[in-house]
């Protein structure tokens, strides 16, 4: 069932504040086999003058997805069905890493809603603040909701992928 | 923001060093622990199977933070990353035994954006059993 265009342009409320650790970073890095010492070590990050150790780049989409999950795609009037979701893509864009110590906020906004071969395709922006209120970083995630009746099939697998790349081809992108 | 290459010192077709980077059942159980993401399809094949997946697969988020990792060890800080983006394309799938998986990426310099804000942009290629797993991956960096 195609989604409700109606909710394009919809945003959340933001999260309540999410504190970086240390250990949270350290765990993350570690469960990526990343050795960089601006992940673990306080003086090594200094030395590229930030003030504690900082996140890897794709620490924050833990934070996203998580903003995402509770409120978009959980949104009972929205109505999508998580058990066909599949990623479709990601992007990050920086305004500073975050680093241990940050308290963050995600406000969570639907940018597209797109239904292409029966397949629901769902754009969420999450955007993370600190509690300046500055900026962070924004995460663009590509949802794409399967189509009920294409996901037995071998080539459902490809089915997403090839029905944003049509999609792309018509934005020009 | 200190990279630790110059931009004066990259041009077009500048290739970075390419890594392979090893993924086993237990990186993937490692990584759900420290995401969140508990995903079966990421550790049970009999759900992953039930699914229509050919076995386990890989967190798409685990592949892009492998695939970044070229980009973050060529230029030391890994905030010089002011951009990264790419496109899940294919599963990376991880079997249950001692050798797992690997992903290997290469990556080179597309473009120079940016003279100013000394900005490059790098163009990602990630395969895995020889099939590209990630589209349109792209970082833009600030260089020093």
């Amino acid at each position: 069932m195609a989604l409700d265009q109606s909710f394009v342009g919809r945003s959340y409320p933001p999260t309540a504040p999410y504190e970086v650790g240390r250990e949270k970073i350290r765990e993350f890095a570690e469960a990526i086999n990343d050795a960089n010492p601006v992940y673990f070590d306080p003086e090594a990050a200094k030395a590229f003058d930030h003030p504690d150790v900082i996140a890897p780049p794709t620490f924050v989409f833990a934070l996203t997805f998580k903003a995402a999950g509770q409120q978009v795609i959980e949104d009972p009037q929205l109505g999508l069905d998580y058990s066909r979701v599949v990623h479709g893509d990601q992007r990050f864009v920086y305004s500073r890493p975050l680093h241990a110590g940050d308290r963050v906020t995600v406000t969570s906004t639907i940018d597209s809603i797109k239904s292409l071969a029966g397949n629901d395709i769902l754009s969420v922006r999450g955007e993370v603040h600190d509690e300046a209120g500055e900026h962070v970083v924004t995460s663009y995630t590509t949802l794409v909701s399967r189509a009920v009746e294409a996901q037995d099939t071998p080539a459902a697998q490809d089915a997403p992928a090839a029905a944003q790349d049509a999609q792309a081809a018509k934005d020009g992108r | 923001m200190t990279a630790k290459v110059s931009y004066d010192d990259v041009e077009v077709g500048t290739e970075l060093p390419a890594q392979e980077f090893p993924v086993t059942r237990a990186d993937l159980v490692q990584y759900a622990g420290a995401s969140g993401d508990f995903n079966p399809i990421h550790w049970n094949e009999k759900f992953a199977k039930e699914v229509g997946l050919p076995d386990v697969i890989a967190h798409g988020m685990f592949t892009m933070a492998e695939a970044g990792r070229v980009v973050t060890d060529w230029a030391g800080d890994p905030a010089a990353v002011v951009e990264y983006g790419v496109r899940f394309t294919k599963p990376v799938v991880v079997p249950n035994d001692e050798k797992g998986s690997a992903v290997e990426v290469t990556a080179k310099v597309a473009a120079k954006l940016d003279d100013e804000a000394r900005t490059v942009r790098v163009d990602i290629v990630a395969t895995s059993a020889g099939q590209k797993v990630l589209g349109r991956a792209r970082a833009v960096v600030r260089l020093a």
